[in-house]
Formats: structure tokens, sequence, C-alpha cells
């Protein structure tokens, strides 16, 4: 994955778009990611472990970290990264170790009745997929460079300041609301 | 008889018979007044009472005097023997073309105006009178379309004679009540009805309409009703107020059909005069007005006490005495023979009089005096005796009328009045003496020593009554015996023998219980328990007045025969047949309604007095005798009843009243009120209840089904359904809540599936 | 590169998501489901963003991120509290709402 980061940033690092020599590059590399997370993802869902769930977990949110690097969107990966593998996967073991999640394989982790979840997620699959190819059948992603941060930054900055700060409150009130809700008292 | 100087001032004054209607107003606003104000005065209402009815009659007085002026003053070529009627009609005539009122002798003087009439014009009629063709005339010309009530008066020489009596009696009694009903309990009460009743009274006299006279005839019934009543509270009194208002109302039936008829046959009109001269015109049809005349002689019976309807009567007695004085001798009771002679062509004509043997009205009177007269024999009570007196003597009235004797009748009304009034105003001098008891047997005997002037007046009375002369009552009576036309040397209408014999047989019976009376009353000895005394002056003032008159005013129809005899002025003989007989009459002269005055005869009445006095004077030798043998007996106890097994029964009879009253309570009022009653409780239990069952069963039954199909079967069963339907799917949808968060989630991922779907695929 | 393998790759992820929420008991693994959840919903919005040329579309994924952050801190606590009351994180035993 490095090499492949490697060579996705330095593609990147030149500013140059993709040329058609380099277009199937994003192509397979994109096909790779979206397999690996869509696999990691099913065993996510499936597996009996809780700590493998976590790590399936890891795995697919790195996956949709290159996924944002193929689609030019570099600081969404490295924000991506940052934040969830490195918070909010720390903070998923940390409650998986506070709640005492069964080391090994646990056979309680599933509904009985799991087809009805199947069944709502096939019928909303088959919505979605016919919906969006009836939708954008055959629409083409321009190539475009790469955003850099600094884009990203200006946009927030000017335009979307108020969700921004909206956010920050939301955190805060997250924060505090987290430690009341856990306190032990 | 009176000075025609005097006349002539008063003759000059015709307001009286324009304003004659005062003459009821005034008892009439006295009745109102005491009623409002009566109980508050010093005493207690008698003051307005008096006051009013002597004034009426002061104005009686003044409309007699001046009535006699107007006759008097025309008075020319009176012819001896008959009474020149064709002279008169001559005169009437002659004077009736000059016009002015009272110009034709005896004619009426009637004021109309229309009361209230239905699609007419007001019609003021007054006529002054002429003769009596122009007074058709007038009114046939005067009456408008449509149907008009008519209102007024009516004054000729009987109305104003009948003014004279009622308002002199009606004086007297008044004065004689305030002592009497002294400290009654509805003293106030009692004198507001007296003068009602002489308000009702004269205002029947001066009707000038059928229907006047009839208000007239209804108002008196009511008032004697009330009157006879006045001590109502004992049960007996009220008994024999309803009975005679109830008989009344049976004649009331022939009086209300009779007028009826009249109406009809004289072509819509109401008034007496007009009805007068189309029965006498023959405009009327002889077969309508015997119909009519007998439907009337129904009214005539019931309230002029006639066989059968006599029975009310004597019960009437119930009512206090100065009460039966007016009302039952000498006023109400002769308001049937006032309405013969109102109407007496209907009655002359119908009847056919002239000429005739029998008819109706004579028999009937005839039946009267004799049936009245034996039943007076055998009563205790004094006032019985009277009462029964009272109705024979209306025979005699009756008769008198029915054989064409027109004024001898009236003449016999005019002096009844006054000698009866004096009986029965002495019987209640008796009785104030004796307790308040009229029992002659029980209570009374010799009390001539104690009551002079009661017992005087009281044989005076007798003596007018029993037909001796020259009191009062041998002139009318004598008069009625000739009228019938028998005797020979009489003349008269027709040959009316049994009628006759039915007087001449009641001359005696009348002396004779009249000395039983007087004998069982006066003479003997006191058998009573009071103390008796001489009553106060104001009864027996009136006593002797009354007394007075019936001495005298039997020479107000002197026959001629007996004035020339006496050697007195030719003008004093039949003084009241001139004053009373109305023109009317005269013009019965002619063809096929000859009507004649019967030639009094000298030996019949030398005959009548003669068997009066005979029947008197054994019946006094009969108690004299019965006297002799105790004191203190009353009756034999071995006399003819007590032997013959005929007599005994025949007393029966007498005493049972011929059972009369027995078959009108037990055989006609019980034979029809037990069948009616069952009828209607039949109909009560089967119909009405039949029909008020089932309309309740109905509604049971309605109200079972639909609680049972509409209220349990649909209503409940909805109400229930909506109920347990919501129980059932409430129960149904529970199960969605199962408290698993990951049931919500499916469903609100599926709910969002779908409605995706929906978006994409139909919006 | 069509933009619809984008779209599908999110509408995969985020159906399997689905299918995590629902067919999983253990409340952690809950919330890991819903990080799948929101990650496709990213996607998305980056893909859009690239598509159109926009910006925003990055913007609001970083927003998305820091809310996903957010939510699971409290969502954390949440099945903390639960498991220090009940002993268990079964979200099938937590069904006190049942009817």
């Amino acid at each position: 994955m490095n090499a492949l980061a490697s060579i996705a940033g330095g593609v990147m690092a030149q500013g140059q778009p993709l040329t058609e020599g380099g277009e199937w590059i994003a192509n397979v590399f994109f096909y790779v990611m979206a397999a690996v997370a869509i696999a990691a993802a099913l065993k996510l869902v499936t597996t009996a472990n809780v700590v493998h769930a976590a790590l399936y977990l890891l795995v697919v949110l790195s996956a949709v970290a290159g996924t944002y690097i193929v689609l030019g969107a570099e600081f969404a990966a490295v924000t991506q990264i940052l934040v969830y593998l490195g918070a909010i996967m720390v903070l998923l073991l940390f409650g998986v170790m506070l709640t005492r999640a069964k080391l090994g394989a646990d056979e309680d982790l599933d509904h009985p009745q799991r087809w009805i979840g199947a069944l709502v997620a096939i019928a909303m699959a088959a919505v979605m997929g016919y919906s969006t190819w009836e939708a954008f059948g055959d629409e083409k992603l321009v190539d475009h460079a790469p955003q850099n941060t600094q884009q990203v930054a200006d946009e927030i900055f000017s335009t979307y300041i108020v969700p921004f700060e909206a956010l920050s409150v939301l955190l805060l009130a997250a924060l505090i609301g987290a430690v009341v809700v856990a306190r032990r008292d | 008889m009176f000075a025609t100087e005097e006349v002539a001032e008063l003759a000059s004054n015709p307001w009286i018979y324009d304003n004659i209607w005062l003459i009821p107003a005034l008892p009439a606003a006295s009745f109102v007044l005491i009623l409002f104000f009566g109980k508050r005065l010093p005493y207690k209402g008698a003051e307005i009472g008096v006051t009013a009815v002597l004034a009426g009659f002061v104005l009686a007085l003044i409309a007699t005097f001046t009535w006699i002026g107007d006759i008097e003053g025309v008075e020319e070529g009176e012819g001896e023997g008959e009474h020149a009627l064709a002279a008169d009609i001559q005169l009437a005539a002659e004077e009736g073309a000059e016009g002015g009122h009272g110009a034709a002798r005896g004619a009426p003087i009637v004021n109309e105006t229309e009361w209230f009439g239905i699609g007419t014009d007001a019609n003021q009629v007054t006529l002054g009178t002429a003769g009596a063709e122009e007074a058709v005339a007038e009114e046939s010309a005067g009456r408008g379309e449509g149907f008009s009530i008519p209102i007024g008066t009516l004054v000729d020489g009987q109305s104003v004679m009948l003014l004279f009596v009622v308002t002199f009696i009606s004086s007297l009694v008044h004065i004689y009540s305030t002592d009497y009903v002294d400290g009654d309990r509805r003293y106030t009460h009692y004198f507001a009805f007296l003068s009602l009743f002489t308000a009702s009274m004269l205002f029947m006299v001066l009707a000038s309409s059928t229907l006047q006279l009839i208000v007239g005839w209804e108002l008196v019934g009511v008032c004697s009703f009330v009157l006879i009543g006045h001590w109502w509270e004992e049960k007996p009194n009220s008994d024999a107020a309803v009975k005679a208002f109830l008989t009344n109302r049976v004649g009331d039936i022939g009086l209300l059909v009779g007028m009826s008829i009249l109406y009809f046959a004289a072509d819509r009109s109401f008034s007496i005069p007009r009805i007068n001269e189309m029965a006498v015109s023959g405009a009327i049809g002889k077969s309508t007005l015997t119909i009519a005349a007998v439907c009337l002689m129904a009214a005539v019976m019931s309230k002029s006490g006639q066989f059968i309807l006599h029975t009310w009567l004597p019960d009437a007695m119930a009512g206090p005495t100065p009460v039966s004085a007016l009302i039952h001798a000498a006023t109400m009771v002769v308001a049937g023979v006032y309405l013969i002679g109102r109407l007496y062509p209907v009655f002359y004509v119908g009847f056919g009089i002239s000429g005739g043997t029998l008819n109706l009205m004579a028999f009937l009177g005839g039946l009267t005096t004799v049936g009245g007269g034996l039943l007076a024999f055998v009563q205790r009570d004094i006032k019985k005796v009277l009462a029964y007196s009272t109705v024979s003597q209306l025979g005699y009235m009756v008769l008198a009328l029915g054989v064409g004797a027109y004024t001898a009748g009236m003449f016999h009304l005019f002096t009844h009045a006054f000698f009866k009034a004096c009986l029965f105003l002495g019987a209640g001098s008796v009785s104030h003496a004796c307790h308040h008891s009229f029992d002659m047997k029980a209570d009374m005997g010799g009390l001539r020593k104690y009551m002079p002037k009661t017992f005087w007046t009281f044989i005076i009375g007798t003596a007018a009554l029993a037909g001796i002369p020259p009191l009062a009552g041998f002139w009318s009576k004598d008069e009625i015996l000739v009228g019938a036309g028998v005797f020979p040397g009489t003349g008269g209408n027709g040959t009316f023998t049994i009628p006759f014999i039915f007087g001449m047989i009641t001359a005696g019976l009348t002396a004779a219980y009249m000395t039983r009376a007087v004998w069982l009353t006066f003479f003997g000895e006191y058998r009573g328990h009071a103390h008796p005394h001489e009553s106060g002056p104001r009864i027996t003032t009136p006593l002797i007045i009354l007394a007075f008159m019936a001495v005298v005013v039997g020479f107000l129809n002197m026959p001629t025969g007996f004035v020339d005899t006496l050697g007195l002025p030719s003008g004093w003989a039949h003084r009241f047949e001139e004053w009373v007989e109305p023109s009317g009459i005269a013009s019965f002269v002619g063809a096929d309604n000859g009507f004649t005055h019967a030639e009094p005869s000298l030996l019949l009445a030398i005959l009548a007095s003669a068997v009066a006095l005979l029947s008197g004077f054994i019946v006094w030798r009969y108690y004299q005798a019965l006297y002799a043998k105790d004191p203190k007996a009353t009756e034999y106890t071995d006399g003819i009843a007590s032997n013959n097994a005929l007599a005994a029964a025949g007393h029966r009879v007498l005493e049972e009243k011929y059972y009369l009253d027995h078959l009108y309570t037990d055989v006609v009022a019980g034979g029809t009120k037990g069948p009616v009653a069952r009828l209607a409780y039949w109909l009560n239990q089967n119909v009405l209840d039949g029909i008020v069952d089932g309309a309740a069963k109905l509604s049971v039954a309605v109200g079972r089904f639909a609680y049972r199909f509409i209220d349990q079967g649909v209503v409940d069963r909805a109400v229930d359904s909506s109920g347990l339907s919501a129980l059932a799917s409430g129960g149904f949808l529970r199960r969605i809540q199962t408290g698993q968060v990951r049931e919500y989630a499916a469903l609100m991922f599926g709910a969002a599936a779908v409605l995706a779907a929906v978006f994409i695929f139909a919006v | 590169m069509f933009l619809n393998q984008f779209l599908f790759l999110a509408a995969a992820l985020f159906c399997i998501g689905i299918y995590g929420v629902l067919a999983r008991r253990n409340g952690v693994l809950v919330l890991m489901s819903i990080e799948l959840i929101l990650n496709s919903v990213n996607i998305n919005l980056v893909a859009f963003g690239a598509y159109h040329g926009h910006i925003a579309g990055q913007v609001f994924a970083l927003f998305v991120i820091a809310v996903a952050a957010a939510e699971v801190g409290v969502g954390l606590a949440i099945v903390l509290l639960i498991y220090r009351n009940r002993r268990s994180i079964d979200v099938a035993e937590a069904n006190l709402l049942k009817g």
C-alpha cells in the first residue's frame, strides 16, 4: 500500500492530470481498493470475532482513504486516516475492551433473524443500484488535478465557516455529553 | 177613576216610554253594586236593593199613570154592553193616521234598536205606532239584510201592568226581607240576587222580541235556582234548586223550538208585534201556529207549574219565604202566563179557541187546578199548601187564556199576585214566631191570639183566594168561570164544558184546603214549644198593604151590570180591561177570528160563591168537631181514610203527589241513566281502554323489537365491534413494538427503501 | 473513470452497513457498521464533488468525518453505560420498550 501511495503521491506532487496512459492505473487502483473494501466490509459484518471485526473496519477505512486519493481528495484521505484510523478505531477498540468483549470467536454476535436485515439491505441495494444506473448511466468523471489543502481550507473558511463553527460546537457538546454520560458516579 | 186633569199633565210626558228601560236597569245596577260593595255598607247592601227597587216602583207608577192617562185621554164613545171594539178600531185608525204616540188605545209602543247584527245596517226602528198595519210596514221597510239581534222595550197595557205588580211586590218583599233574613249567613248575596231577579223579570216583561223574552226567561230561571238554593249547605235545599232548574230546562226545549218556529214562520223576525200581526192576518199557517203553540205550552207547563211539570214548585219552598212570595207566587211563575198573553194571537189561532169546546191549554189548565187543589189537602207544611194553591191558581189563569177569556186571565194574574204574596208573607211571619218551622201540625195552632195582624191579613188573603165577594179573587175568578162560555147567558168564545167543571170544582177545593190551613195554624190550641209573638213592623206592614190591595183591586174590573146596579158612573166598569187589553185583540173582530168578551152572570157569581162558602163551612165544622174531641189533635185517627181502603189508597196517591216524582226520578231518569251509564262504561273499558292499552302494547312491542334487534343487534354490535376491532388491531399491531432497536431500524430502512423506490419510479 | 463505479461502491458499502446494523447483536459492532454507512456516504460526497468539479464535496466529507467522530464518542459512552448497568451490550436484550 505504501508503494502505491508513493506512486500516487508522486503523481499528485507534480500537479499534472493523469495522462491517458496513466488512467488505467487509477482504475486498477480503484478496483483493488473497492474489492478490498467490500471484502473487508462483508467480513466485518459476518465475522464472529469482535476484534477481527475491528481490524476489518480498519481495512475498510483504509480502502476508503485510497478511494479518496483516486478521486483527488488528498486532504480528505489524510484526514480520514488520521481521524478514523487514528482516533475512532482506537476508541472502538477501547470500547471493545471496556465492554469485556470475548476475545476469540463469539457465537452470539448475530441475531437469529438476520434475514430481515439481508432483505432490507438487498432491497436498498436494488433500489440504489437501479437509480444510480438510470441517473448516471455513462457519466464520466472529468480528469482534473487533485485539490490541495489550500483550496479546501479556502472553501471551509469562507463559504462554510458557519457549519465549521457549528461543527466545533457539536464536537464540544459531544465531548461533554460523552463525559457526562459515561462518568461513574 | 183617576182625575183626568192629573192624567192630562202626565200624558204630555212621553219620556217614560222612551226611558222605560230604566226600570230594569236600576235593579240590575243595584245587583252589581251590592255584589261589589254590599258587604262594606252598614246595612250590608240591603239599602241599595231597597232603594233601587223602590225607585223602579216609582218609575213604574209613572209609567202606569201615563199609560192609563193615554188610554183615558182618548176615551170617547164608551158603549154599554159590548165594549164597542168596532168604534175603538175606527178611532185607532183615525187617530193612527194623525200619528203621535198612544193615539190608538192599547197599541204597543216599541222602542227597538239592533243590538248586533251579522250583515245588517244598524236599525233604529222606533214604532210610534199607529195602527198595526203601519207598524208592520215600518218594520219591514226598516229591516235590512242578514241576521240582526234586536234589543228594545215594548210598552203596552200588559207590560205596564206587570211592571207595576213586579216592582210593587218586589219592594214589599225587599222591606220584609230586611227583617226576615236578618243575620243570615248570606244576607248580601240574597239581596244581590233579589235585585237581579227583579231586573230579569222586568227585562222579560219589557221584551220587544222573542229573543229578549227568552233571555229574560232564562235569567229568572237562574235567579230562581240561586234563591231556592240560598241555604244550599243543607242537601234538600240544593236538591230542590237543581230540581227546579232542570224541570224548567225540560220546558225550555219547547220554548226554544217554539220560538224558532215562529222566527222562521214570521219571515225571519224576532219582533213580537210582527209575529202577532202575522198570526192574526193569516200570514202564518194555522198548523204552524198550532205546532208552535204546543211547543210553547211545554215551556208554560214548566215555568208556570202546570201539570205534569209542576213538581218543582212545592220543592221550591225550600227557599226563604220572601223568595217564595216574590218568585213562586206572584211573579216568576206567572211568566208562562205572561208569555201566552204576549203571543196570544199565536195561541188563539193555533188552538182554535174561537168557537171551540176543548183545547190543550184549557184542558191542561183545568187539570192543573184540580190536581193542585187536591194535593193541598194532604200537606203538613203551610208553605207547601200555598205552593199547591199557587199551582192550582196558575191552572186557573191558563184555563182562562185557553177558553179565550184573555182579560180574565190577566186580571186573575194581577189579583193573585197580591193575595198570594200576602199569604206567603203571612206564613213567613207565622214561622218566625214558631222557631222557623212551617209544620202546621207539629208547631202551630191557636196563633190568632198571639199574632192578630198576621191573623187578620191571612184571613183576608184566604178569603180573597177562595173567591169570597167582594174581595179581589171573587171578581177575577168569576170572570174566568164566565169566560168558559158554558153558563147560559154568558156568551163567550166557545163552549168549554170540561174546563168549566174543573173550575167549579176547584172553587170549592180552594176554600176547603185554605180553611184547613187556617184552622191548623190559627185556631185550636198551640202545639209548639216556642213563645209566639207578633212580628215586627217591617214584616207586618207589607202584610197590611197587601191585604188592603187584595181587598180593593178587585174593583178595577167590575162588570157593567154591577156598576149600573149600584148606580156608579159607567166609566168605572171594566177599567182593567180597557187598560190592559192590547189593540191587536181588537182586530180579532171579523171573519174566522171572532173574539168576544163573555157577559158576567149574577147567577153564576152567586153559585160560585156559594160553592166556596159551603165547602169552607164543611171543613170548618170538621175541624171544630175535632177540636171539641181533642184540643191538641190535628187529624182524625179514625177518619174515612182509615176505614175505607179506596179512600186510603186515594190518600196515599195524594201524599205521593200522584207518584210523579217517582216517575221522573226512578223511571225516566233512572231508566235512562242506567243504560247510558252502562254504555259509557262499556265504551270506556273496551273502546277507550282498548285504544290506550293497544297503544301501550304496541309501544311495548316496538320497544322490545327495537331493543333486541336494533339496539342489541345493530347498535351494540357496531359499538362492540368497533371496540373489538380496535382491540384486535391493537393486539395485532402491538407486535411491532418488540422493543428491539434493530427491528425499528429495519423498519426504518425498509421504509426508506420503499420511499426511495417510490420517488425514483413514480415521481 | 465512470462516476458509477464510485456510486456502486458507495451503495455496496451502504447496504453492507445496513445489514451489519440490523444483524449484529453487539453494540460496538453496530457502531462499526454505522461507521461503514458513514464512510459510504463520504465516498458519495467526494465522488460527486469531483464529478461537478466543486470542492464542497470534500468539505462536507470532512464535516461528516468530524460528526462521525463525535457520534462514535457519544455512542460508545452510551454503550459503556449500558454495559455498566446491564453487564451486557447485547442490543437484543435492551427491549424495555417492548409493547
